[in-house]
């Protein structure tokens, strides 16, 4: 039985680093929050097996805040703000999706090969996910970089910030509950943030696009 | 149940008040005639609970509000109760006051300055009992924060916001200190209860640079030399009751964190320690009182006196310090003893100095010396409670100040008996450096009650000045009593300070004095050095009415009422009189050095004359426009990498990491 969850933490690991992929690919905002979604409850059983396997009771927590967070939270208030705003239907990237992907795959390549020594140092249950859970933080961070829109650029984000916290429970059981909750309280306030940004960056420019915000620069 | 349990549903009351006011958002009345007296009563039951916490064990409690696997530890024991008792005490008072005072309604709807108040008093008294650094931390920032958002009241006026600012990042600065400070104590051990940092035994390198962090931290938020800047711009911003609250109580929660620090949490003291207290201290107080005679604002001018008292409560602690690191508990239990009676004096004098001048703003809208003057005849209260403070501030027997002062002084006059052959020669000069800035403060003193009671009004709207309500007058009489009643029975007081210098030296000085009775103070032994304030008192009120009686009976009949000689010059006006900045000139003069004045001077041809005379502080550009100047160029260098396009600056960020990782990997 355990050792068949041992193996599911793996399973988890590796959907988790499908659903990167497939948000560098999508071109759609509505997908692309349903993704957020899933990632999110992929992430919140990941960290409760890995909590139930070595008996830390925090993760619990964590994998609850998690659920509330990122699989209800976030996505209703992402949805309320794409209807608001009327942007379902974004397309454009700055690179084209291919290159995006090719580039994508080098940086997971890179990932493995960083995380194979931490890897092995680790005493970690779930140790061989960080390569991929590294992987999911760069990916995400690729999708921040190519995305000339706003709301995709907030979804990256958030997407960044459930591979750093894999990456947590993959390497250590994670953090200390204090820096948990602290990660999470900043995404929350992060995203009301951003979306009091975006309304705002289109009362000013009539459009979700970023490019317009360089006409901002202090000269 | 414990007396703890007690403290806590006090503090709970506090802010269940807080939260009513947020109810009664601009309900002025209600805020005003039932929030405020509420609180009054709830301080002086805080006090009360003092006193018993103060004479009991130590209790502690654990409080499961906080993060899981974080609680608070709180814990109450002789230091934490006695300056409970100076919160409550003092918050009795101007908790009254402020039922009387906020009535307008200023800036800040009412419910919000009630809630923001509460919070600030329920913070502070908190702040004191926490156990554990994350506690202490939390409470200490709410005390920052609430304080912040009092201070800026009135946030309309740009200067406020400045001076809020101002307060804001030099308390930011602190907190840094002290944070570190706990990360050194806790010695790697990760248990931030401060139960584990006593039982550390610190390296002396170590322990002296988490001694060092401590005095930067709580110095910034005590108002020490260099870091006194917000002081005297916070304090003349702030409404009267919240200065008054702010300069008699949070400066003192410094206080508290220093000695919590240097002598609880801190095993083994080093002597240099102690010398370091002393020099800032007596730096600290010679600035403080110079600049104090020279203001021409009164809220300013007792701001900076906070200062010159701060200064002089690190001198006590200094060489309480300095004493206790050559083991000689009893003399370093005089000298703490003589900094916490201060400690107590200072908090009841200068909240009744400035709930009075918030008398005399409301009364007269005018905060500038330069335009007060006779008030003594159209609010009488006010003016001889404010003569009772001002005695109390010049440390004149038979008031508080005197009494805390010849500690010290008696204090210094021990250490001839310090092994360091360089110690006992110069730690006696300091001495005489302590009975200048008391003579200063005296003079300073003057010039503040002189200016503002005595004398002709110097503008003719101050004929409309209006006394101060029945509540600002109760309020002013509680903290009036207490200046009183600290200076006339310093042997019960001293009772009370005995457990707070057992706990930090192992030493006190109540039962030397209370072998030679309760009516006369002797520290050490009477043929050395003793004071008898009811005796005195009642030789000086016999004097005087000696005088009064030999006058009325021997002269009566002989008296001849006529015109005071006018130097020959009939026509007076009130704008004759000697002024503020009239009574500074000497000070300014013989201590030029310090200031940095500019003066304009009227032509003899000048048919409007105008005279002109600013003074600033050194301090702001020696030390703070440098900093902020090198803060501004850094900024401009980076700027250069501002390029507008977010994708650009997220490539920064990803390159940064992927080098990053690379040469971890290698």
């Amino acid at each position: 039985m355990n050792t068949l969850l041992a193996q599911s933490i793996n399973l988890f690991a590796v959907v988790l680093l499908v659903l990167a992929f497939a948000m560098i690919a999508q071109r759609r905002i509505l997908t692309l929050i349903h993704l957020f979604t899933l990632q999110g409850a992929a992430l919140a059983v990941a960290t409760l097996i890995v909590g139930y396997l070595t008996g830390q009771h925090h993760l619990y927590f964590s994998a609850a805040l998690t659920f509330v967070l990122k699989v209800i939270l976030i996505p209703i208030l992402l949805h309320r703000v794409i209807q608001r705003l009327n942007v379902r239907w974004d397309v454009e990237t700055l690179f084209n999706i291919p290159t995006t992907m090719l580039i994508g795959i080098v940086l997971v390549i890179f990932a493995f090969n960083l995380a194979a020594p931490i890897a092995g140092l680790s005493t970690s249950i779930a140790r061989g996910t960080l390569g991929i859970a590294l992987a999911c933080v760069l990916l995400s961070f690729l999708m921040m970089i190519v995305r000339a829109k706003a709301v995709p650029q907030v979804i990256g984000f958030l997407s960044m910030e459930n591979g750093l916290f894999f990456a947590a429970t993959a390497a250590t059981s994670g953090m200390p509950m204090i820096v948990e909750l602290g990660i999470a309280f900043d995404v929350l306030v992060g995203i009301l943030i951003l979306g009091v940004f975006m309304f705002q960056i289109r009362e000013q420019f009539d459009s979700l696009d970023i490019r317009h915000l360089e006409k901002l620069k202090e000269d | 149940m414990l007396v703890l349990d007690w403290i806590l549903i006090v503090i709970a009351g506090w802010l269940a008040l807080g939260v009513a006011g947020i109810g009664a958002l601009r309900n002025t009345a209600f805020v005003a005639r039932v929030l405020f007296p509420a609180g009054a009563v709830l301080a002086v039951a805080l006090a009360g609970l003092a006193v018993a916490g103060l004479l009991g064990t130590p209790e502690t409690a654990v409080l499961a509000i906080g993060l899981p696997d974080l609680p608070f530890h709180l814990r109450l024991d002789g230091l934490s109760a006695f300056f409970l008792l100076v919160i409550g005490a003092i918050s009795f008072g101007i908790s009254i006051f402020a039922a009387g005072y906020f009535r307008h309604g200023e800036g800040t709807p009412p419910g919000l300055m009630c809630l923001e108040y509460h919070l600030f008093l329920a913070s502070m008294a908190l702040v004191v009992l926490a156990d554990d650094a994350y506690a202490f931390m939390v409470m200490w920032e709410t005390m920052a924060l609430s304080s912040f958002f009092l201070v800026t009241a009135n946030h309309r006026v740009p200067a406020i916001r400045e001076a809020g600012f101002l307060y804001l990042l030099i308390a930011h600065i602190g907190a840094i200190g002290i944070l570190l400070c706990f990360g050194v104590l806790q010695a790697n051990t990760g248990d931030y209860t401060f139960a584990n940092m006593r039982a550390q035994s610190l390296s002396p390198l170590w322990a002296s640079a988490a001694f060092l962090l401590a005095t930067v931290g709580f110095g910034a938020k005590a108002g020490i030399l260099p870091l006194h800047v917000w002081l005297p711009e916070a304090h003349p911003a702030a409404p009267s009751p919240v200065s008054a609250l702010m300069s008699a109580v949070m400066l003192k929660t410094a206080i508290y964190g220093l000695l919590r620090v240097s002598f609880d949490l801190l095993g083994a003291q080093q002597w240099w320690w102690g010398v370091l207290l002393l020099a800032v201290g007596l730096a600290t107080a010679l600035y403080g009182v110079v600049f104090s005679a020279v203001q021409t604002d009164m809220k300013r001018l007792l701001a900076y006196s906070s200062i010159e008292n701060i200064g002089l409560l690190f001198v006590g602690i200094g060489l309480g310090v300095l004493f206790n690191a050559y083991g000689m508990k009893a003399l370093s239990a005089l000298a703490l003893t003589a900094a916490l009676y201060h400690v107590v004096g200072h908090a009841f004098f200068k909240s009744l100095l400035f709930l009075a001048t918030g008398s005399v703003l409301h009364a007269t809208g005018e905060r500038s010396l330069g335009k007060l003057g006779g008030l003594m005849r159209r609010m009488p209260w006010v003016a001889w409670l404010s003569l009772v403070g001002v005695l109390a501030s010049s440390g004149l027997p038979p008031f508080s100040g005197f009494v805390s002062e010849w500690l010290l002084l008696q204090s210094f006059l021990f250490t001839t008996g310090l092994p360091d052959s360089f110690l006992n020669m110069l730690v006696p000069v300091l001495a005489a450096g302590i009975a200048l800035v008391a003579a200063l403060a005296g003079y300073t003193m003057v010039k503040f009650y002189g200016v503002i009671f005595l004398g002709q009004p110097r503008e003719p709207k101050l004929a409309d000045a209006h006394p101060a309500s029945p509540l600002e007058r109760a309020g002013l009489v509680w903290l009036g009593a207490g200046c009183v009643l600290l200076g006339l029975f310093p042997v019960a007081v001293i009772g009370l300070i005995d457990p707070v210098t057992r706990l930090l030296v192992g030493g006190g000085i109540a039962e030397t004095v209370r072998a030679n009775g309760w009516l006369l103070l002797s520290p050490s032994s009477p043929d050395r050095a003793s004071y008898s304030p009811l005796v005195f008192l009642g030789v000086v009120s016999l004097a005087v009415l000696l005088a009064v009686v030999l006058v009325r009976k021997l002269y009566h009949g002989r008296l001849r009422r006529a015109p005071a000689w006018d130097c020959g010059y009939p026509a007076q006006t009130a704008r004759m009189q000697d002024t503020a900045e009239g009574f500074g000139q000497p000070i300014r003069q013989i201590f030029e050095p310090f200031f940095r004045m500019r003066r304009e001077l009227p032509s003899p041809f000048d048919a409007k004359p105008h005279y002109r005379v600013t003074i600033e502080d050194h301090f702001w550009h020696w030390l703070y426009l440098p900093v902020a100047r090198l803060t501004s160029a850094i900024a401009r260098g980076v700027g250069r990498l501002q390029q507008g396009r977010i994708a650009i600056y997220l490539l920064y960020s990803f390159v940064t990491l992927m080098v990053l990782l690379v040469v971890v990997k290698s």
